[in-house]
């Protein structure tokens, strides 16, 4: 018996019982298409996610406060909530004009609330200087951006991002129009002059900045009270870099390291520096888990899928006792039955495969770019997951094969022979 | 042809060993039709099957064209059913999914050969089954499915064809037919053929008859005149 005869006669079992077939191979094509799926909507969030800090612009390092430490506790508080990181710092940095270095902008975050009439909306205050556009690739739609003029006197002007401005002023721009900032739940308040709308961005989350507006850096910090340090100054929330393209990051990461250090004269640094590309691989580290996590729970539907293929194999050997017995009968060897089974399985498991790559696909590419729960998902099919998926599909309809199969070569002729 | 010395069978059970062949003595010369008589446990099937090489003596010789093969392996046995021997049942055992013309192929797929479906075709023509061809067992009736069995126990050209009650499912008019297919193949084509029945009508069709008693044979003697058969 040829390979091709045990095919031919695996499929003819397959289509002898189309519904009992059918039911096997579903949970085959359920696990082999979950497999891609999964995969594909993990990879897909995580090159959404890189996309978005590419979305931030390009060649950027960011430097931030420290952890916090409380002396008498010597509690430390989370990354980024030290009070060590000032606007003179960015200056000092810009000033020095380290090598590789073509931009600097100090970044101080707050949120507020935007009113214009009767309109209003929350917003994220990015309080910073007239480097930021440039270096975050923001363009300005109307107007200007905030100016160096703008920062050394502490003007009230605001840059709103598009979306900002799209739901303070929905009939037009609101250059020359006056905002008010609400913090601290409408306590303190102060009256903004529009001077520019920024260009939408698109996109979601981070690397987007439609939902913000944008202030100088020294009228947030001399209009609201934030925590000072000790010696009266005011932290910021980040300063951002850009080097040149053609310098290396990690050599810019150093310089500016080693001169903040020199700055704040401190024998560590008490700030942290992360370049774009650092951020990414973080990110990535943290989608792979996600799917690894997304990949395994798949990975457990399709050895469900296995176990059905092994169970209906179990069951056909006993239902053709006879069957086996007649071929016993007629020359066949008991490693000839034993082949016929295993090629069933595979069978089983290739069509069942095949089918869950179709299905998986489809269903890969059919809701990437759709709207789910408020967010935009986006699917990456991974080449890797269909032969992964395929692989294992095959590789367990061998293994739920032979079990069966040494039970069907097994089988005692002349009882098989009497059976009914 | 077929030497039998001593053969003995038993079969361990929960109550202690069954002895089903208690030392049988046998010969059979090539073209014989041979008939095997006797009651329900007295060792006929058990002797058909090891005559078949479906099973294994636990004693004894089986000598086959002058060849010990009481001790060869599973598969060299696989390969001497398919070979040397035809099988007919009482109850045809055909695959209950398989046309006529595939039941007949069956043998031939562990053989390697060529041509396989106008070689089972020719085998159901030449026993009058030309235009059953596709159809499945259920679709027969009693005799057709047993010339099927039949077919598909000449489509390998056997030396031997062991039947099993090969009538025992018919009426008497069918299984008079199926034993006139029989002999034909003694007297046209020499190949050996030994019929297991109770019937003594139907052991009347042979030319040979024993009967079998407690795992031994108890008479062996030429089969009763032809006009018997009759009765």
């Amino acid at each position: 018996m040829t390979i091709l005869d045990a095919v031919r006669i695996a499929i003819r079992e397959l289509l002898s019982n189309p519904l009992r077939s059918f039911l096997t191979l579903l949970g085959l094509i359920i696990g082999v298409s979950s497999v891609i799926i999964l995969v594909a909507v993990g990879q897909g969030a995580q090159e959404g996610v890189k996309a978005r800090i590419i979305g931030l612009g390009a060649d950027l390092t960011f430097i931030r406060p420290g952890a916090s430490e409380d002396r008498q506790t010597g509690a430390r508080g989370q990354a980024g909530s030290g009070l060590t990181l000032l606007a003179s710092d960015a200056y000092a940095i810009r000033d020095a004009s380290l090598p590789g270095v073509i931009g600097v902008a100090p970044q101080l975050n707050v949120s507020a609330q935007a009113i214009v009439g009767s309109r209003n909306r929350g917003v994220g205050i990015v309080g910073t200087t007239a480097a930021y556009s440039e270096i975050r690739g923001l363009d300005v739609e109307y107007g200007r951006f905030i100016s160096d003029q703008d920062v050394a006197r502490k003007a009230l002007s605001i840059a709103l991002g598009a979306e900002v401005n799209e739901s303070l002023f929905p009939d037009s721009n609101g250059i020359g129009k006056t905002v008010r900032l609400a913090f601290a739940g409408g306590r303190i308040g102060f009256n903004f002059r529009v001077i520019g709308v920024m260009t939408p961005q698109g996109g979601p989350g981070e690397g987007s900045q439609d939902d913000y507006v944008f202030i100088p850096v020294s009228t947030l910090q001399s209009r609201i009270a934030f925590l000072r340090n000790a010696r009266g100054e005011i932290n910021i929330n980040q300063i951002t870099i850009r080097s040149a393209p053609e310098a290396d990051q990690e050599a810019v990461k150093d310089e500016v390291t080693a001169f903040l250090v020199r700055q704040h004269g401190v024998p560590q640094p008490d700030f942290t520096v992360q370049t774009q590309n650092e951020l990414i691989s973080a990110q990535e580290e943290v989608n792979a888990t996600l799917s690894v996590l997304l990949g395994s729970i798949a990975g457990i539907s399709l050895l469900v899928g296995a176990i059905g293929v092994m169970n209906i194999m179990l069951v056909s050997v006993v239902e053709r006792t006879r069957e086996i017995g007649i071929r016993r009968a007629v020359g066949a060897r008991a490693k000839d039955i034993g082949t016929q089974f295993i090629i069933e399985a595979l069978t089983v498991s290739v069509v069942g495969g095949a089918l869950g790559i179709l299905l998986g696909m489809g269903v890969a590419l059919g809701v990437g770019g759709k709207q789910v729960m408020g967010q935009e998902l986006s699917t990456v099919i991974e080449l890797w997951s269909i032969g992964l998926a395929s692989g294992v599909a095959v590789l367990v309809g061998f293994i739920s094969g032979v079990y069966p199969a040494l039970k069907a070569a097994s089988v005692d002729p002349i009882m098989a022979l009497r059976s009914e | 042809m077929i030497e039998l010395h001593g053969i003995f069978k038993t079969y361990p059970t929960g109550a202690g060993p069954v002895h089903a062949l208690r030392g049988v003595e046998l010969r059979i010369e090539a073209g014989e039709f041979l008939s095997v008589m006797g009651h329900s446990g007295s060792g006929k099937s058990t002797l058909m099957n090891i005559l078949g090489c479906l099973d294994r003596p636990t004693g004894g010789q089986y000598w086959l064209e002058g060849v010990d093969i009481s001790n060869l392996s599973d598969d060299s046995r696989s390969a001497l059913r398919g070979r040397w021997f035809g099988f007919v049942f009482q109850n045809y055992n055909l695959v209950p999914r398989l046309s006529a013309l595939e039941q007949v192929e069956l043998p031939l797929l562990y053989h390697k050969t060529p041509n396989r479906r106008r070689q089972a075709a020719e085998a159901l023509v030449q026993l009058g089954l030309a235009d059953r061809l596709h159809h499945l067992p259920s679709q027969l009736s009693g005799g057709q499915q047993q010339r099927v069995a039949i077919a598909r126990s000449l489509v390998v050209n056997p030396q031997v064809i062991l039947a099993d009650e090969p009538t025992g499912a018919l009426d008497t008019e069918t299984g008079g037919e199926i034993m006139e297919i029989l002999s034909a193949l003694v007297k046209e084509r020499r190949i050996t053929v030994v019929v297991v029945t109770h019937e003594a009508h139907i052991a009347a069709w042979s030319d040979r008859s024993i009967l079998m008693r407690d795992g031994l044979i108890l008479e062996d003697r030429p089969s009763s005149p032809r006009s018997l058969k009759a009765t």
